[in-house]
């Protein structure tokens, strides 16, 4: 048993929190919340440059071959400083599938651009309900000649707004178990009838709805097996959940580094607020919050970096974070007082992000369902 | 990160589960479970149970090998530490006081003629320390302690006044907090000392607790004379001591799997049992609690083995073993109360009442949680470490 984290994971860790508190400061945090792309190329392009986008992949597709258990080390980095942008999009959910599902083509076309930071991808998987269940996908692909023609309408879909392609699990024939036809595609997003629309988001994360009017797929865009996409888009949702948990820890950790800093500078009645019982019991169960959801994700990680069984692993640590991120946030913002009510203070960007990430990829209750199931309940 | 055990680890822990089969007498089954001996016979059992784990060096297993202890480590020391909770062995408080927190802090701060004495009869199972800590005037704050210790001649003289001194009616030695310096400010006029329990002077009354059993006692010390030897370490240093100590106290790393028993007992019924011709197992308020629960094993179980990780890496926990005590001790109150209403009317039934449950497990855990955020510095001492030691904040 080894709770630590490697030398060079260490390393990764130190190197982006530095990187990231220059390169992006909260300033542009706010200016990409607030402009419509969400996105800064320069950013973007430096986090090629670094490695981080083709982190996770192997080296001949230009990646840098570390494992999903690194990339969730520089995840946790990435939500403490708030990294807007499509980095979870581009690299968990479409680059995870393709490097899991493509054919040894599509790696070489699009992967390989992912890694080079030349091309913006994201998975369109939920539908009008919202939620990460196969009978949910109702859009459908339907095969005319070398095509397929795809109809229907994607919502909640992270960064479709400046992907340069889509993958999208559609339906493509009838089936009595609802996952047994499910297909996943890569769609040019400047294909004709692909309408992308922007939502406005409590989170100011960019979550878009995709319209689909009939719009032509060529057949060698077909990603993995013809109704075998839902087995992949699991998996891909384990990784995405553990990865979004990741994400969220690293913000937590960020709300109480704040309010613990905070609370030893505040004065009132003569001493630091931190010196108060009610103030200093907040900052003892947040940091037990931090630390619990960082064990529990790590551990979650881990397990599905090893290839073990992990379905029970990750929605215990999906479960958990997710409600543990938003008490350590509020506890945050009762220590700060009115101040952190405002939109001049960081705080509120944190508070937003843990709302964002519990209902990203199945909140609390849809976990627990998942875990109780593996009690055998 | 590598959050498996290893092969040797695992199979060291089939060695423990399969000797559990066997060691575990079948009267024990028919008792009360956990927390506290009630009985002289159930007392009889635990200490001869804790005799023939110290026989296979598994009293203390983490205990190196020159003090009599089988050098096990701490990983190890984990996983019997689970199993032995898990598997509800005739193991209890008594156990932890003498071998996980009086001689580990004995191995710290002893004499080498003390090692030599104290610790390999500890390993052995052979003697039970009780603990001379909190007073009527002491509690949460502990360093305001009265009983005094006086030199004279060869021996210190003891008076006071101890309380809430778990098993100190069987106990052989008391390891015990007093004042050798009142001129001196709190923190640096005190000294550890161990007392035989045997010295005249020495008079226990004992205190019922709420499940209607005899575990702690008044103790007390009129003109108690103790050798000079046997005071422990360094004179008017006995707070820095004491404090190890507790934080030794509070790296236990079995509260997750005494956890896991009350949650494997609910699932259980709830598998088994129907209220208003549905199963519980399918009502979805209860699945949902009972995942939950489990959820809340597994943070409490990474807290408990980052305390075993850290110490199997020489280091010493201190924090985050409060980490791991509050939200132990929190979570057994919720998981108590939880397998409460699956039990629903039934969580009502006493030990040894026509048709209890489980010997009545969870109802005995419903009144034993209200204790286990107070015992070894209440819930809320402990956040005031995790947030003064852990996060830094000032103390005024």
């Amino acid at each position: 048993m080894d709770l630590g984290l490697n030398e060079e994971q260490e390393m990764l860790k130190k190197s982006a929190r530095e990187f990231l508190s220059k390169e992006c400061p909260k300033k542009l945090v706010r200016e990409l919340d607030e402009s419509d792309s969400g996105l800064s190329r320069e950013l973007w392009k430096k986090m090629a440059e670094l490695g981080w986008i083709g982190l996770p992949f192997p080296e001949k597709y230009g990646g840098n071959g570390g494992t999903l258990l690194d990339l969730i080390v520089l995840l946790d980095e990435m939500g403490y400083n708030i990294v807007p942008g499509p980095f979870f999009s581009t690299v968990v959910l479409a680059g995870f599938t393709l490097l899991q599902a493509g054919s040894e083509e599509q790696k070489q076309t699009y992967l390989t651009k992912i890694c080079s930071g030349d091309m913006i991808m994201t998975f369109a998987i939920t539908e009008l309900d919202g939620t990460y269940l196969p009978e949910s996908i109702e859009t459908m692909a339907e095969a005319k000649g070398e095509q397929y023609i795809l109809k229907g309408t994607k919502l909640f879909v992270p960064d479709a707004n400046i992907a340069d392609f889509l993958l999208v699990a559609a339906r493509t024939g009838k089936s009595t178990n609802p996952a047994d036809a499910i297909s996943i595609f890569l769609v040019d997003a400047k294909s004709a009838g692909v309408k992308v629309t922007l939502l406005k988001t409590l989170g100011r994360d960019k979550l878009c709805e995709v319209v689909f009017e009939n719009v032509k797929i060529p057949s060698k865009n077909l990603v993995g097996k013809l109704n075998g996409g839902w087995p992949v888009i699991r998996s891909i949702l384990r990784k995405a959940t553990v990865a979004k948990c990741a994400e969220m820890v690293g913000g937590a950790q960020a709300s109480l580094d704040m309010a613990v800093s905070y609370a030893k500078e505040r004065v009132q009645f003569g001493r630091p607020i931190g010196s108060f019982q009610a103030i200093q019991h907040y900052c003892a169960n947040m940091v037990t919050d931090v630390d619990g959801s960082r064990f529990i994700t790590y551990k979650a990680a881990w397990t599905e970096s090893e290839g073990l069984p992990a379905d029970m692993e990750v929605s215990m640590a999906k479960a958990w974070t997710s409600e543990a991120y938003k008490r350590v946030a509020v506890l945050a913002h009762q220590i700060f007082g009115a101040i952190g009510f405002t939109m001049d203070h960081d705080m509120h960007l944190y508070f937003r992000r843990a709302k964002a990430g519990e209902l990203a990829y199945g909140d609390a209750d849809f976990h627990r369902e998942i875990v109780a199931a593996q009690l055998g309940l | 990160m590598d959050f498996k055990f290893s092969t040797e680890e695992e199979a060291f822990r089939r060695e423990v589960k399969g000797w559990l089969k066997e060691a575990i007498p079948p009267r024990w089954r028919e008792l009360p479970t956990g927390f506290w001996q009630e009985t002289e016979e159930s007392w009889k059992i635990s200490r001869q149970f804790q005799k023939n784990l110290g026989m296979k060096g598994w009293l203390a297993p983490a205990y190196p090998a020159e003090y009599g202890g089988a050098g096990l480590g701490h990983i190890k020391r984990l996983i019997l530490a689970e199993e032995l909770t898990y598997h509800d062995a005739p193991v209890s408080i008594e156990t932890e006081i003498t071998v996980n927190w009086v001689g580990m802090a004995l191995q710290h701060f002893g004499s080498e003629q003390q090692k030599q004495d104290f610790i390999p009869r500890i390993a052995k199972g052979d003697i039970i320390f009780c603990l001379g800590y909190s007073e009527p005037n002491a509690g949460s704050d502990l360093a305001s302690l009265q009983t005094r210790a006086v030199e004279q001649g060869d021996n210190y003289v003891i008076n006071g006044q101890k309380i809430w001194c778990s098993y100190a009616h069987y106990a052989d030695y008391c390891w015990l907090g007093a004042v050798t310096d009142p001129d001196l400010p709190k923190h640096r006029n005190m000294s550890m000392f161990v007392v035989d329990m045997k010295n005249p002077g020495i008079t226990i009354r004992p205190l019922i607790n709420v499940i209607g059993c005899h575990s702690f006692n008044e103790v007390f010390f009129d003109d108690v004379r103790t050798p000079k030897d046997s005071l422990v370490g360094v004179k008017n240093n006995g707070w820095f001591q004491l404090a190890m100590a507790l934080d030794f106290e509070r790296s236990g790393v079995q509260t997750a799997a005494a956890n896991k028993l009350l949650l494997d007992h609910m699932v259980n019924y709830a598998k088994t049992n129907k209220r208003g011709g549905k199963l519980l197992s399918k009502d979805p308020i209860l699945r949902n609690l009972m995942a939950e629960m489990a959820i809340e094993i597994e943070v409490a179980r990474m807290l408990c083995y980052r305390i075993a990780w850290i110490y199997s890496k020489g280091g010493h926990s201190n924090y985050e073993s409060s980490q791991a005590m509050i939200f132990g001790s929190e979570l057994l109150r919720r998981i108590s109360d939880a397998g409460m209403r699956v039990l629903g009317q039934y969580g009502q039934l006493a030990f040894g009442s026509h048709r209890a449950v489980e010997r009545a497990m969870m109802f005995r855990s419903y009144l034993a949680s209200l204790s286990i955020g107070v015992g070894g510095g209440t819930n809320e001492i402990q956040r005031n470490i995790i947030a003064m030691r852990g996060l830094g904040l000032p103390r005024k």
